[in-house]
Parts: C-alpha cells; sequence; structure tokens
C-alpha cells in the first residue's frame, strides 16, 4: 500500500512503500505528512498493534545547533570566519597560500584545515604567515568523512587563539557533494573552482554552486590551453546561482589575487 | 556521499523517541535537492539501525522522495523541477522561490504496542 500525498503545488502521487511491510496489518488513517502537525502528536492506529509517533526532526538540527555554538564563539572573539570549498585540486591550498602571504601583514588569519587524513595541506602553509593552523583530520570513525561539520569544526578551533584572530578560513575536506550540506557557523562561503573541471559542473553540483557567495574561477593561466568554454560555463552558474560573485584567479600567476584577497579582507570587516 | 552519517543521525532520532519500545518503522522525508540516494540510504540504515540501539533492530526505513516546487515571483506559476536549476518553467525567470525539495527529516516511527 503506498501513501498518498499531495504536495503544494497541487501535484499528488502515491509512495510506494519500499522496504518489507507486513501484509497483515493495515494503516486505517489518513496520513497526510503535512507540516502541520504538532511535534510529539500520538496518532495512534491501535487496531494494529502499531502506534504512530510523529517526530519531524530535521536531521541536520543537531548539526545547526552546533553551528550556531561556533557562530557565537566567533562573534564574541571577533572573528570573521569563511568556508572554503572545492573539489580535489581545484588550487583552494595554493590559492590560500597565495592569500596568507598578501594579507597576513594587515589581518592575523587562521586556518581550519579538514582533510580525510594526512597534514600534507597544512605542511603546504608552512611559513605563509597563517597565525595560527589547526588540522581536523575527518577519518576517525567509520572510513572517513567526506566533510566537515559543525561538530568537527568546534573540535578545531577548540586549539585555535581566536581572541588572537581577525579571520578564520576553514578550508573543507576536497569534495563537491557534502560540504555544502552541512553548515559549520561560518559567515561566508566560498568556492574555488578550476577550469580544468569542465563547465557543466554548476548543473551537475548545483547545491554547492547554489550555497556559496563567492566563487574564485581559478587556473585561468590554463585557458588558452583548454578547449573550457568559460562563456557557457558562466552561463550555467549564474542559471543555479544568480547572486555569486565571480573573481577569475590564478593562483599560480597571481592573476585576481587581489580582488580575491580584498573580497576576504571586506570579510573581516564587515558587521 | 555521506548516507552513513544521515542514517546515524536518523537513528538517533528514532531511538530518542522511542523510549525504549520496539520501532516497527520509521519513515524519513528527502527533498530532491538533497544529494541523498535512496538505496544507498537503505543500505546503510541495514548498518545503523541494528548496531545503534535495541529499539531499532527491526525497523524498517521508509524513504519518501519530495520533489522540488518553485514558485515564480515574476508570473506567479508553480513549477516542479526536473533538472536542479532553479528556474520557472513557464516564463523562465530565474527569481523564485523554493517551496519544496531540500526536506531531510525524521517524519515519523511507529511503535510495536507492547
Amino acid at each position: 500500500m503506498g501513501r498518498f500525498h499531495v504536495h503544494a503545488d497541487g501535484t499528488a502521487h502515491d509512495h510506494a512503500h519500499l522496504a518489507g511491510h507486513a501484509a497483515d496489518h493495515q494503516h486505517g488513517h489518513d496520513d497526510d505528512h503535512s507540516d502541520g502537525h504538532d511535534v510529539g502528536d500520538h496518532s495512534g492506529y491501535t487496531e494494529t498493534g502499531h502506534t504512530r509517533v510523529t517526530i519531524l526532526e530535521n536531521l541536520l538540527s543537531e548539526n545547526d545547533r552546533v553551528a550556531d555554538d561556533n557562530g557565537k564563539r566567533f562573534a564574541a572573539t571577533g572573528v570573521r570566519a569563511v568556508n572554503l570549498m572545492s573539489s580535489p585540486g581545484a588550487g583552494k591550498t595554493t590559492l590560500l597560500r597565495k592569500t596568507l602571504e598578501q594579507l597576513s601583514s594587515s589581518l592575523r588569519i587562521g586556518v581550519l584545515e579538514g582533510d580525510i587524513a594526512t597534514t600534507l595541506d597544512a605542511d603546504q602553509l608552512e611559513g605563509s604567515g597563517a597565525a595560527a593552523i589547526s588540522v581536523v583530520n575527518t577519518s576517525a570513525g567509520f572510513g572517513g568523512e567526506c566533510h566537515l561539520d559543525a561538530v568537527m569544526v568546534r573540535s578545531g578551533i577548540d586549539r585555535l587563539p581566536l581572541m588572537e584572530l581577525d579571520l578564520l578560513v576553514i578550508e573543507n575536506v576536497g569534495n563537491l557533494v557534502c560540504p555544502a550540506e552541512f553548515r559549520v557557523g561560518e559567515h561566508a562561503r566560498a568556492m574555488v573552482y578550476s577550469v580544468t573541471e569542465g563547465e557543466e559542473k554548476p548543473l551537475k553540483y548545483p547545491v554547492m554552486f547554489r550555497a556559496v557567495d563567492v566563487v574564485a574561477v581559478n587556473k585561468v593561466d590554463l585557458l588558452p590551453h583548454l578547449d573550457f568554454d568559460l562563456k557557457a560555463f558562466l552561463a550555467n552558474l549564474t542559471s543555479v546561482n544568480p547572486s555569486a560573485r565571480i573573481i577569475m584567479t590564478s593562483a599560480r600567476t597571481g592573476e585576481g589575487v587581489d580582488e580575491w584577497c580584498d573580497w576576504l579582507a571586506a570579510q573581516s570587516s564587515s558587521v | 556521499m555521506h548516507e552513513l552519517s544521515i542514517c546515524s543521525a536518523i537513528a538517533n532520532a528514532a531511538a530518542k523517541h522511542a523510549e525504549g519500545r520496539s520501532v516497527s518503522q520509521v519513515t524519513v522525508q528527502i527533498g530532491h535537492l538533497r544529494q541523498v540516494v535512496p538505496d544507498a540510504l537503505q543500505f546503510s540504515w541495514e548498518v545503523v539501525a541494528t548496531t545503534t540501539a535495541e529499539e531499532l533492530t527491526k525497523a524498517h526505513l521508509i524513504v519518501e522522495e519530495v520533489p522540488a516546487v518553485v514558485e515564480c515571483s515574476d508570473c506567479g506559476v508553480r513549477t516542479t523541477l526536473d533538472m536542479p536549476i532553479l528556474a520557472c518553467g513557464s516564463c523562465g525567470s530565474f527569481d523564485v522561490k523554493l517551496l519544496s525539495g531540500e526536506e531531510l527529516r525524521v517524519v515519523s516511527i511507529d511503535l510495536v504496542d507492547a
């Protein structure tokens, strides 16, 4: 038996029960799953020997609660936090190194490095001018998490002297899917995209491209050597995120790094 | 890609509300804009449910998928999206409000009456 179900736009359809549902009992009640249910509503159907308890609990609520706590700690210590995301190899760490070299004389910048394992990214930032670096390896647990969540960031900032920082850059795990789903308490979200990735990526990973305030389009020094269609990429990006700021960069040649640094510096002074 | 962690969150929420009673079914809603693969969620559930709490060892997971629906701010038309591009299906405007599709929640649990 399916569960008939009307959506806000008037479309209605039937959800088949996917998993082995005992055939010997029946649900003798309407269940439209509207948002109007009271939490904890014990709308029972005792004739079947089962009682349904309505929960309506957002699965990210615990993450979001910790993210709010992180945000309060940033506010109390006067730190602005930027969540930096990208696929593996887009150039996050290289761009970050250039950024630190350029901004460390004017801003006290901390870095929280999220990585499934190893401290290679953090090692690459040695001597770049970061005021403090904290590494969070996500490999603890089942096979390594594919993202930083609010709880991991909380443990990372426990090891940072927040009072001595103006800006915290949270370098997320290289991944275009999962990091976008988890708020960590950041003030702004940025992504590094490289032109070697293909122009269709915003359509394939819309959650990521939609979640960010700014996209650094990196490795533009390679454009003459690629078949990459920049115009098509920008059209795809705008279609999933019309308000994203776009900055063309090459961490290798330094092109656009000034503009990127200006954006970051502006984050640290905005209230 | 993080179906295991999502299953852990589902199992924790379900176990908390079960308060020691045996659960026969857990119903979740997952919006189409969430990058969750229902089959991977079912597979993860088999692992997670049996190891999280005694109450969940016999619990089936029911996944209700919620389509992404937008309402156009320009022409008012509602569109059910078949692509994750937030645009009006009628006039093509990108100035749309998302009405559904980002759900990620436990709706209910069914308890076996003692």
